[in-house]
């Protein structure tokens, strides 16, 4: 069988995804997430009276910790194939990315499986974050005064 | 009115990744990693600033809040101490929400197993 045939035959079996609907899913759950953040920061600013700097770092916290445990507990991974960039894109799919990338090679001892493996999806993340907020804030900095 | 804001600001973003995995041959990383950038990149004119102001508490949901949070802790920094604040206060913002991942997620594979 040839290549292009094998290509015909799978594209009849993979079911097609839905784009629009994967769309509007994603939309959802992520807009849930940021009505959920906006909520909690309300609820620490009116209720337990932390000032805004503190109740937005506390807020990316919980959320950080919830996507942790939620993936140590191993329904996350359910979730994220369900709702897509809906939890990929907020900060729970770098706590997700992160804290599966240690569980799964837990079985390879602390530091080869779990050490070396911690940052294997979120250090791209990181890295190019770094990089670039170092390029553009030295471009702001000389050319535009800070 | 704030919260509709925060939803949409926050659907917005997710629906906009999820388009680009839909159309395009990346993978999530690639995603994540093409909106810190796009996040320092807003910042770098005090854009996602305003975003914040607007839109609430939303904005800091998605990564692009990471790459705005790693520019601004620099400038702010830089402000301060001149260039090498650039390098010293990169983190400054950000170092709550990566620290949380870090020991969450370590303590957390600990005490759990892998399910599989």
């Amino acid at each position: 069988m040839n290549k292009e045939r094998y290509k015909e035959l799978t594209n009849k079996i993979i079911p097609k995804e839905d784009k629009v609907k994967n769309g509007l899913t994603a939309f959802f759950i992520g807009g849930l997430i940021g009505f959920l953040g906006q909520l909690i920061v309300f609820v620490l600013e009116k209720v337990f009276n932390v000032p805004y700097k503190d109740a937005t770092s506390i807020m990316i916290v919980i959320l950080i910790f919830l996507a942790s445990l939620f993936t140590a507990l191993g329904f996350f991974d359910n979730l994220v194939s369900k709702a897509k960039a809906g939890l990929i894109v907020p900060i729970t799919g770098f706590a997700h990315a992160m804290t599966s990338s240690m569980i799964d090679y837990k079985k390879e001892g602390l530091i080869t499986g779990i050490g070396a493996n911690a940052f294997k999806l979120t250090g791209s993340v990181i890295l190019y974050g770094v990089v670039s907020a170092y390029v553009f804030g030295i471009i702001r900095y000389l050319f535009f005064g800070g | 009115m704030i919260f509709l804001y925060s939803f949409l600001f926050c659907g917005v973003v997710c629906l906009i990744g999820q388009i680009i995995l839909d159309n395009t041959s990346f993978t999530p990383g690639h995603v994540t990693s093409l909106f810190v950038v796009l996040g320092t990149f807003l910042d770098s004119f005090g854009l996602y600033d305003k975003f914040i102001k607007w839109f609430g508490a939303g904005t800091l949901v998605p990564i692009t809040s990471f790459g705005h949070s790693l520019i601004h802790g620099a400038l702010d920094a830089a402000n301060e101490k001149g260039i090498l604040g650039l390098l010293g206060g990169m983190f400054s913002l950000t170092s709550a929400g990566i620290v949380a991942a870090i020991v969450f997620g370590f303590i957390l594979t600990i005490i759990f197993k892998a399910k599989n």
